[in-house]
């Protein structure tokens, strides 16, 4: 142990004694997601929103698509970080009723990089990047929503319709949705 | 047993140093690999006998027993669980009479009894609930735990506490890990070599399956298990927070599972398997924690003595990793500290300023600092985001810090977290008010 500590010394490390009361510091999840959010990459179509600005860990994200079938819409997600982060996900939901393949109506995401294939080499905007993917692709193959996804596969045009009077506000077989148009 | 009621065995300070005859065999002979200044004998087995040590988690029986048994005379065991009656068939310091009781206890209690000379202290509770100056009172650390959680916050923990100035303050971690047949054992010197922040990557992610097939397309009997445990929960239950520990939440699960399963034609739903799909149960191996337990304490008893060359030695292997799957395999390498490692890539450093200055002036200061020089910062304490850069909602809210005084917003000695888009890693001060 003693060779340990000369060996201590000799890396001579920046003289960083810490001193002083004991403070609380600064979690590694933290710092992780303050490091994403300076990487992220919003555009035009997206903005985020920090009801508590000290908490970094939760905050909505706002979708608003220029091109594609859910264009003129814009679509709400919450985002909930633990300490756990980057070995856990974000939890990342919709927080409205939408006509989505992948979304359900409780607002549940169907996104690979949600779960299944999440590693912690991936960053907060790989997430918002494979989500504003989901609008301008949604993907019948893997359904959350089954009679959205069997719509969009049977019949594209009447899913486009289904698309525009759910985020009007209206019903698609019998089930009604939120309004979302701007 | 019979030997514990041998009267002249616990009589006299020889006859119970003949228990460690094999041990002293070790302690006081140099071997092939000592290193050639290290000198055998009394003080040996004196250090060994005062150093302090702590054991805590899952593999805790077979730390604990091995501990005692390689000559540790004062140690200390955290543990917040309580016996389960599932836990006696590898548990082996408890019997049916300690189901309900805690693990902690009845362990040192056990020990205690077994291995004469040896003073155990339990606490039940959690690792967090102690503090820098709890954990300041140990040679060394050796965790058996079994959450990723409370191996980061051990491993923060611990590399906050170094100090240049107090040889003391360098505490060796010593991490064991098992997840069925596999295993690692790692020795982390903290700050000096690859920390658990460092080997994040090392843990696998929970296997997880895409939620639509849970959703539309279920084919076994553990997706209906999930779909129960994470969608219908959520439709039906909402306002109740499920507990996994509960028998009536995990009856509920159970049903809703079955009766899915039975809609998709899918057998062998189970209670215990839905238990063991919703708490994330990997079954315990025996043999595996008796392996991982007997590295880590091996390493213990070698760092504690110098006997022979220790795992974590700095720039030597660091990370022994074994798998028992298929016949058996190990390996022992060296992981690289990270310098980007949010944890011991870049420590605190003491800042000193001037507490009337504005944040707005500090950052501007920043900028100029020789040892900063920081163009575009965003920064925080652990409490408050004092200015973000970016993404613009952010920074519109944090705006008004700007104009505040340091002292409105950090406390004397406080760490603030500083980033810069100009670097990969996060800097970390310490702000000392200049008086």
């Amino acid at each position: 142990m003693l060779k340990i500590w000369s060996m201590k010394q000799k890396q001579q490390q920046d003289e960083s004694a810490a001193t002083g009361p004991k403070k609380k510091k600064v979690t590694a999840a933290q710092l992780r997601v303050q490091k994403d959010l300076s990487e992220l990459s919003l555009g035009s179509t997206m903005k985020t929103y920090f009801p508590n600005p000290d908490d970094i860990l939760n905050f909505t994200l706002t979708i608003e698509p220029d091109e594609g079938m859910y264009k003129g819409g814009r679509f709400n997600f919450s985002f909930a970080i633990n300490q756990n982060f980057p070995h856990d996900p974000p939890k990342v939901k919709c927080t409205q009723k939408i006509y989505h393949p992948n979304i359900d109506l409780e607002g549940n995401v169907c996104l690979n990089i949600l779960r299944e294939d999440w590693k912690p080499v991936l960053n907060l905007n790989a997430v918002i990047v494979g989500l504003q993917f989901l609008f301008l692709e949604p993907n019948a193959s893997d359904p959350l929503n089954k009679e959205a996804a069997e719509d969009l596969k049977s019949n594209r045009e009447g899913f486009k319709r289904n698309v525009r009077s759910a985020m009007g506000g209206g019903s698609v077989k019998g089930q009604s949705y939120e309004r979302v148009l701007k | 047993m019979a030997e514990d009621s041998k009267p002249n065995f616990s009589n006299g300070a020889g006859a119970q140093r003949l228990r460690w005859k094999y041990l002293d065999n070790i302690l006081n002979r140099p071997g092939p690999f000592t290193d050639p200044d290290w000198e055998p004998g009394e003080a040996v087995v004196e250090g060994l006998s005062r150093a302090k040590i702590l054991g805590a988690g899952g593999l805790g029986c077979e730390i604990l027993k091995n501990l005692a048994l390689s000559g540790f005379k004062d140690i200390h065991v955290i543990d917040m669980d309580t016996i389960d009656v599932s836990n006696l068939n590898r548990q082996f310091l408890f019997r049916h009479a300690d189901v309900g009781k805690f693990k902690a206890e009845v362990a040192a209690r056990f020990v205690e009894k077994r291995v004469k000379g040896v003073k155990i202290t339990p606490y039940c509770g959690k690792i967090q609930d102690k503090d820098e100056d709890y954990y300041m009172q140990f040679a060394m650390i050796v965790c058996g735990l079994d959450s990723i959680e409370a191996r980061r916050w051990i491993n923060a923990t611990l590399v906050g506490m170094v100090d240049e100035n107090d040889p003391d303050s360098l505490k060796p971690l010593i991490d064991g890990g098992t997840e069925g047949f596999k295993g690692q054992a790692r020795v982390i010197f903290p700050t000096m070599t690859s920390c658990i922040e460092c080997q994040l990557d090392m843990h696998a992610p929970r296997a997880a399956v895409p939620l639509c097939t849970l959703a539309t397309i279920p084919r076994q009997p553990q997706h209906c298990i999930e779909w129960a445990h994470i969608i219908a929960w959520e439709e039906e239950r909402k306002d109740i927070t499920l507990d996994n520990d509960d028998p009536e939440h995990i009856t509920w699960l159970y049903q809703k599972a079955l009766k899915r399963a039975q809609e998709f034609n899918i057998s062998g739903v189970t209670y215990s398997m839905t238990q063991g799909v919703v708490k994330n149960i990997i079954p315990a191996i025996a043999s595996t924690n008796a392996i991982v337990a007997a590295s880590c304490c091996n390493e213990a008893f070698k760092i504690a003595t110098s006997t022979n060359p220790f795992l974590g030695f700095p720039e030597t292997d660091n990370y022994m990793m074994y798998t028992g799957d298929e016949s058996i395999y190990t390996y022992t390498f060296q992981h690289m500290k990270k310098p980007d490692c949010p944890v011991c890539g870049n420590l605190a450093k003491n800042l000193e300023v001037d507490p009337a200055f504005t944040l707005q002036d500090f950052i501007e200061s920043l900028a100029e600092r020789p040892e900063a020089q920081l163009k575009k910062p965003t920064i925080r304490t652990e409490a408050k985001s004092l200015y973000y850069q970016s993404p613009p909602a952010l920074e519109e809210q944090t705006r008004p810090n700007l104009s505040k005084k340091l002292n409105e917003l950090v406390s004397d000695g406080e760490e603030v977290a500083i980033s810069d888009p100009a670097f990969q890693i996060t800097f970390k001060f310490k702000l000392l008010f200049s008086k």
